[in-house]
C-alpha cells in the first residue's frame, strides 16, 4: 500500500471490522450462550416467585423435616440424600469438562469414555429424583394436594405456631412450587441426557473426527453445566434456606 | 463445516490459557468444599445455635454465588472468552437482580396485607 493512500483505503483489522466473529466464538456456541441466558431468566422467575411466596408466608414446611429420608437406608437422615444428588451432578459436570478437554486433544476414545460417565451421572441423578418424588408423593404431597392435617403439622417446625389454615395454604404452595421447579429442572436433566446420548453416538460414528473439531461436545457441555448451575440454586433455596 | 474448523483453530491459538486436567479437579474440590461448608452450617451450626438462621441464609446465598462463579467461569470457560462475550452474558443477569429486589420489597408488603 502506498504512503499516499487515504485513510479510507486502509483495511481495518479490528475485531469489530467485520469478516470474522468479534467474540472469536463459533455461531452455534454463541447461540447456546444466549439460549442459556434466556433459560436463566425462566428459572430465575420461577425461583424468585418461590422466594417471594415463601418470604411473605406465615409458616413454611421445614426442609430438614420434609427431606429427612434417605430411601431404603434411613428414615432420619436430614439432607443426606440431596447431598448425594448434588455430589452426583457436580461429578457429572466434572466428567463433562474432561470430555471437552479430551475433545481439544482429538482423543476420540477418551471423549466417549467421559461422555458415558456423564450420561451415567445424569441417569443416576434422575433416578434419585424419582425416588424423592415417590417418597414425597407417598406422604401425600403432590400438585394441589397436601397430607391430611394431623400428618401435615409434623412437617412444620415445633416453634412455628401455625394454625390449620396457614399450614394447609402454605403446604399447598410448597408442594406446587417444589414439584414445578424440581420437575422443570429434572426435565432439563432428562433432555440433557438425551442430547448427550445423541452426541456420544455421533462421536462413535466419527462425525466430529471428520469435521476436525469436537465443538459440539463443548456446546452440549455448556448446556450440561448450566443444568448443574441451576441445581446449585435449587439446592440452596429449597433444601438449605 | 470448514468455517467451523478455522474458527476453532484460531480460537485455540488466541487463548493460550485453557482448562487443564489439574485445573478441572481443583475447581471440583472447591465446589465440593463449599457444599460441605453449607452442610456444616445447615446440619450442625444452626441446630446447635452457633449461628442464627438470619445470619445463615445470607451466608448460603454468598456461598451459592461463589459456586455459580466457579461453574460459569471455569467449567463453562467464560473467564477465558473475549471480554465482549463476557459482558453480553453477565450484564443481562443484572435484570434478575432487579427482579429479586422488586419482589423482596413486594413480599414485605404482602406480609402487611395478610396481618
Amino acid at each position: 500500500m502506498s504512503t499516499q493512500a487515504s485513510s479510507i483505503d486502509h483495511v481495518k483489522t479490528t475485531p469489530w471490522a467485520g469478516g470474522r466473529s468479534p467474540f472469536s466464538v463459533e455461531y452455534g456456541k454463541i447461540m447456546m450462550w444466549f439460549f442459556l441466558l434466556s433459560d436463566a431468566f425462566t428459572f430465575s422467575s420461577l425461583l424468585i416467585s418461590y422466594g417471594a411466596l415463601r418470604f411473605s408466608s406465615a409458616a413454611w414446611p421445614a426442609p430438614d423435616i420434609v427431606f429427612k429420608a434417605f430411601p431404603y437406608v434411613s428414615e432420619n437422615a436430614p439432607l443426606v440424600f440431596v447431598g448425594l444428588m448434588t455430589f452426583i451432578l457436580i461429578m457429572s459436570s466434572v466428567t463433562m469438562v474432561l470430555a471437552v478437554e479430551a475433545g481439544h486433544r482429538g482423543a476420540k476414545n477418551e471423549v466417549v469414555k467421559w461422555m458415558l460417565w456423564t450420561i451415567l451421572g445424569g441417569l443416576m441423578f434422575l433416578g434419585c429424583q424419582a425416588l424423592e418424588w415417590t417418597h414425597l408423593h407417598s406422604e401425600g404431597f403432590w400438585w394441589g394436594s397436601v397430607p391430611p392435617l394431623e400428618k401435615l403439622q409434623e412437617f412444620f417446625s415445633a416453634d412455628s405456631h401455625a394454625n390449620a389454615v396457614v399450614m394447609t395454604t402454605y403446604g399447598h404452595q410448597f408442594a406446587n412450587l417444589f414439584f414445578t421447579i424440581t420437575g422443570f429442572h429434572g426435565f432439563h436433566v432428562f433432555s440433557g441426557v438425551v442430547i448427550n446420548i445423541i452426541i456420544t453416538i455421533n462421536v462413535l460414528k466419527g462425525t466430529y473426527e471428520k469435521r476436525g473439531s469436537y465443538l459440539m461436545v463443548e456446546k452440549i457441555g455448556l448446556y450440561w453445566h448450566f443444568v448443574d448451575l441451576v441445581w446449585v440454586f435449587v439446592f440452596t433455596f429449597f433444601y438449605l434456606v | 463445516m470448514s468455517s467451523e474448523h478455522t474458527h476453532t483453530t484460531d480460537h485455540a491459538e488466541e487463548h493460550g490459557e485453557t482448562m487443564t486436567k489439574k485445573k478441572i479437579w481443583q475447581v471440583f474440590f472447591v465446589l465440593l468444599g463449599i457444599t460441605c461448608v453449607e452442610f456444616m452450617i445447615a446440619l450442625y451450626l444452626v441446630p446447635h445455635g452457633v449461628i442464627k438462621v438470619n445470619v445463615a441464609n445470607p451466608v448460603y446465598i454468598i456461598l451459592t454465588l461463589a459456586k455459580a462463579f466457579y461453574i460459569v467461569a471455569y467449567f463453562m470457560h467464560l473467564k477465558f472468552e473475549k471480554v465482549g462475550l463476557i459482558f453480553s452474558i453477565v450484564v443481562p443477569v443484572l435484570f434478575i437482580i432487579g427482579l429479586i429486589l422488586v419482589l423482596t420489597n413486594e413480599s414485605h408488603h404482602w406480609i402487611d396485607l395478610r396481618l
